[in-house]
This record gives C-alpha cells, structure tokens and sequence, in this order.
C-alpha cells in the first residue's frame, strides 16, 4: 500500500516536472526516458542472464534507423515502433549464437566487434542509412487530433512508454523467463540439469534485451528529430554498462538509477566532457570496490530504515 | 526394450580413457547401484549419458529411442532426472525458487512460460517434498545459506520435483547425517514402488546392500562384473579392484 503511494508520488511529481523545467532540461530529462529504456534491456541481458553484452549501443541504433528510414517512407509511428523493437530483438537473437559458446570476457570482445562493424555499417551504407550524415527531418506522432509534436507533449509520450518499460520488466523479471535467465546467470550446469534450455534462454536474454533497446531507439530518434552513428558508438554502450553497473545489475531500479546519474550528472555538474567521464570512472571504481551491488543497495538501506523508524516511535 | 540402455559407451578425456566400451542396461522398476573405485568413470558415465559432454564413442537408448547427442536440457525433459556428485544449486536464489526452477520447464511452451504462473500443483509438491527433507522452514531463505546437509537434501529434492521415470542419483547419502540417510532410502524405495526407476552411484555400502537389487562394478572404465548384491559381495575381480592385486 505505501509503496503504491510512493510511486504514485513519483510518477504525479513526474508528470507536472515539465512545468518546472527549462527547454533543454526537459529535453535532458526525456532523455533519460529513453536511455531507462535501454538500460532495462540491458539489465534484463547482462544483469539477469548474465550474457555480456557491449553492443546494445547497435541494438539502439537499428531501433532508432527503422524509426527514421520507414517514417520517411509514410509509415505510421505506432507500427514502426513495435517493429524497432522486432528488428533489435530479432538480430538480438542473431548476436546471441556467439554466447552459446563463449562468455564473459571473450563475449564482451565479441559483442564489440559487433557494435563496431554496424558502426561503420551506419557509416557506410549510405544509401539506406545516410552516411556519416544520418537520417533529419524526422517527425513526431499524433493520435487522431492529439499532437505529440511539441516538446512537452512528447515528454509525456515518453513518459508513459517509459512506464510501460518499467513494467514490462518487472513481469518479464517475475515470471518464468526471468527465473529461468537468473538460473543460466548463476549456474549453466545446474541449468541444463533440470531441463533449463541454454540454447532458447541465451538467445531470448539477448533478443528480449534487444527489444527493449530498439524501442529506446525508435523513441530516441523523434526525439531529436535527427540521428547519426555517433550516437550509437561502442561508447555509448559502455554508458548503458555503466549505467545498469553504478545502478545495479540484476535490480529492477538499477537501471533506472544508472541512467540518471550518467544522463542528467554531467547536466547537473555543468562539466566538460572529458571530466564528466573520468568523474564515471571513479564512480566506476568506488561502486565495484565498495558497493557491488550498485547504487540500489542505498535505497534498501533507506527502505530497512524508514519503516523501522516509524516501529520504533509507536 | 530397457528403460535405459547404453551400447559400448567410451569416453576419452585425452589419453584417458575415462568410461571404457561400457554396455549398460536398466529395467523399468529396477534400483541399480553403480560402484567403483575412485576414478573408476562413474560419474563420467552419468555425465555421458545425459550429454554434459559427448561420448568418444556408442550409443544411449531411453524408452526405446535414440538419444545419443540430445542437448542435456532435452533427455532432461524427456524424464531423465539426475544430480551432480559436486552439488548444483542456484546459491543465490532461495530454496523454494530452486524447487520450482527445476520444475518450470517441464510444462507448457517457451512463450507460455512468460505468461503462466507456477502450477499450482508443483507449487504444492514442492512443499511436500520439502517437508520430508525437514528444511521447508527453510524454503525463503537463499540456497547459499544452507549447510551442507541441507543443500544435498535441496538437490535430491529438486531431482525429484518433475516425477522423472529415470532418476541418476551421484552419491547421494554422501555427507547426510545417518537419520536423514535412512529417511532417503526408504524415500527411493517408495518412490520406486510407484514406479520410478533409479540409478545409484554409491561408495557407502550399507546402502548399496540395503537398497539395490543389481549393481554393476566399474574398474578403470571397464565393467567387470554385474549381478545381485551377495553375488557382487564375493566376486573375486571386484575385492581386488578394491583392495588391488597382491602380486
Ligand atoms: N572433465 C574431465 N576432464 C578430464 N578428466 C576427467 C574429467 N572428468 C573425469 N576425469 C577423469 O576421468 C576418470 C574418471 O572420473 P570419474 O569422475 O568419472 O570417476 P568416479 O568413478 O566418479 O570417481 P569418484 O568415486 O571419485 O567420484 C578420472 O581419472 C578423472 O580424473
Ligand atoms: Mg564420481
């Protein structure tokens, strides 16, 4: 009951921010939106199945190029959105083969190699992708005369598709599929022992990761109404990496925490680029010397303490 | 047919062969006991048989079909229930979520299982079954906080929870305290007078006397002798395999 109300607080306090907000905070905070979304899917990949993957980065920008390439064909927003998340989640599946076979560091390389080969895929195919220069004047959704053309309308799209992501997480991770992905995370062998599918869980863990990327990507792009490959570096996926390692892996609010930090952080500290990324990697170093399980072990503690607080003063 | 039936299985590990042109077979009904010394290929022949690696050579027949190179997961669902001799838990999930993981995959399609609940059935027997092994007061705790006892007891009782026909048991007494060994071997007995068949490797010879009707001795891969227990008792080959040759 109090936890429903909890977020019901949070989701009002979100849903009158863009009063509060500047132009370009809004815009920083409708990023986030986006980058929760990828997160989560990386999180269900990584930080529940324990499949290393650091191209989610690619998985976001083949979200965000369908967005892009079919609405400039005439096709509908709603349609191309589900299908971001298909063709993401679809060569998803594909990348995931490599993970039958090899894992942790050997996949991190892998997985790579595969970012940087649709990085330059992006680069130079240009005649599907637009080259170096990528795809513009990409458009923003309506529903019959509801226009989500405005910032703040769009804010509150993303908002409610942001929702949706938390949600659909939190029923992928209680359900037999999430159990089933921790189970192949911890323990391969005993997996297999009773029946549990390495084959069928490893490559769902990377397409169901996939999808939640992709969709991030098919939201990303109206959002900036303009996307490039440099948005869909390797680097970018070592941001969704440390975003779900400083949030914490295998958590539902890890990615959520992740992102914020490393989204809206160099926004906050008002830092040049090159320090805002060394200021990560100490917190990097400090969440992995001192805090394995990421920032969300702070919110248990908050959440041990606060009830107990209220025992003791009745 | 037999339930299970292995045609010149080998293993090589290298230069090692580790389960040598090993012909094996078991009854529906049956509880067999494999034994050996240390090193002899026991639980090389389990792991053969149900695919953690490939056999160097032969072939595994279950209910009369070919299941020579089925992914584990698979001759798994097929019936086949087994523990490991080092016990396989998911430690840092709670007991109860490792009852019914080992179930979960037994029913329904891949799509299904992101849309059902537990059975409530298994749901149920996982209970039962914890019960009987006295740590069901232990169901929400995380399987790595249990001791060592109690996380043997958690992997039988996992093997158990899908009512596989075949069940391979790798020593499972090891390390139970004498009560609880006695409680699981009138629990096999049971269990088989229902119908399920069960394979034993065993080092503890009380309970291979106690509770099989056939054993089958390995030596350095080889079998080198099968029968009933007070055959096996004084079977020349088998004391010098285990107490050697004096030459
Ligand atoms: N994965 C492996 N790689 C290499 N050699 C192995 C492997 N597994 C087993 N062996 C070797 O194969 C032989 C048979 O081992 P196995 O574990 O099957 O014996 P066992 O009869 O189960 O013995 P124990 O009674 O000690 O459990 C041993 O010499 C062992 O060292
Ligand atoms: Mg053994």
């Amino acid at each position: 009951m109090i936890r429903w109300l909890f977020w019901g607080i949070i989701v009002a306090i979100l849903c009158v921010l863009p009063r509060f907000l500047g132009d370009y905070t809004l815009y920083v905070v409708s990023l986030t939106y986006v980058y929760v979304t990828v997160a989560i899917g990386l999180n269900l990949t990584l930080g529940y199945a324990n499949q290393v993957s650091l191209c989610h980065a690619s998985f976001f920008g083949i979200g965000a190029y369908t967005m892009g390439l079919l609405l400039a064909q005439g096709w509908s927003f709603w349609l191309i959105l589900p299908l971001s998340g298909i063709f993401a989640g679809l060569f998803g599946a594909v990348i995931g083969f490599p993970a039958l076979k090899w894992k942790d560091h050997y996949l991190a390389l892998i997985t790579i190699a595969i970012n940087i080969i649709t990085f330059f895929v992006m680069m130079q195919e240009s005649w599907l992708t637009g080259g170096p220069t990528g795809v513009s004047g990409i458009t923003r959704p309506s529903i019959g005369s509801l226009s989500f053309t405005s910032d703040i309308n769009y804010y509150y799209l993303l908002l409610v598709l942001f929702i949706l992501a938390i949600l659909a997480s939190i029923w992928i991770v209680n359900s037999k599929w999430g159990r089933a992905f921790r189970a192949i995370g911890l323990n391969e062998l005993a997996a297999r022992g009773h029946g549990i599918s390495s084959f069928n869980y490893k490559l769902l863990a990377f397409a169901v990761g996939a999808f939640f990327a992709g969709v991030g990507g098919g939201l990303f792009a109206p959002l900036l109404r303009y996307i490039s490959p440099d948005a869909f570096t390797f680097f970018i996926s070592l941001e969704f990496l440390i975003m779900i390692v400083i949030g914490g892996m295998g958590r539902i609010e890890g990615p959520i925490i992740g992102a914020i930090i490393v989204v809206m952080g160099p926004e906050v500290l008002r830092m040049a680029e090159a320090a805002y990324l060394i200021v990560y990697s100490l917190i990097l170093i400090l969440v992995m010397l001192f805090m394995r399980g990421g920032l969300v072990i702070v919110l248990d503690r908050l959440r041990e303490a606060i009830p107990a607080r209220i025992g003791s003063r009745r | 047919m037999p339930l299970l039936e292995t045609q010149k299985m080998t293993k090589d590990f290298y230069k090692l062969r580790a389960v040598s042109q090993l012909d094996f077979q078991v009854e529906r009904g049956e509880i067999v006991a494999v034994i050996g010394p240390n090193g002899s290929g026991k639980s090389t022949f389990f792991n053969c048989v149900t695919h953690i690696y490939p056999a160097t050579a032969g072939r595994v027949y279950y209910q009369e079909r070919d299941i020579t190179g089925l992914p584990t997961d698979k001759i798994i669902r097929l019936g086949v229930g087994r523990t490991f001799q080092l016990i396989q838990l998911f430690l840092e999930m709670t007991v109860f979520e490792n009852m019914l993981l080992s179930v979960q995959e037994h029913r329904g399609t891949l799509l299904s299982r992101l849309f059902t609940k537990d059975d409530s059935g298994d749901v149920e027997r996982a209970h039962e079954i914890l019960e009987f092994l006295y740590i069901s007061h232990l169901k929400d705790e995380l399987a790595s906080n249990l001791s060592y006892g109690q996380q043997k007891l958690l992997d039988f009782g996992m093997v158990l929870m899908p009512r596989p026909e075949l069940v391979l048991l790798d020593e499972p007494t090891s390390g139970v305290e004498m009560e609880m060994r006695g409680r699981i071997m009138d629990y096999i007995r049971e269990l088989n007078k229902q119908g399920q068949t069960f394979v034993v490797i065993e080092h503890n010879m009380d309970v291979v006397m106690n509770l099989c009707e056939r054993i089958i001795v390995l030596d350095y891969g080889e079998k080198i002798a099968e029968g009933r227990p007070e055959e096996i008792q004084t079977n020349q080959r088998v004391i010098d395999a285990y107490f050697g040759v004096e030459e």
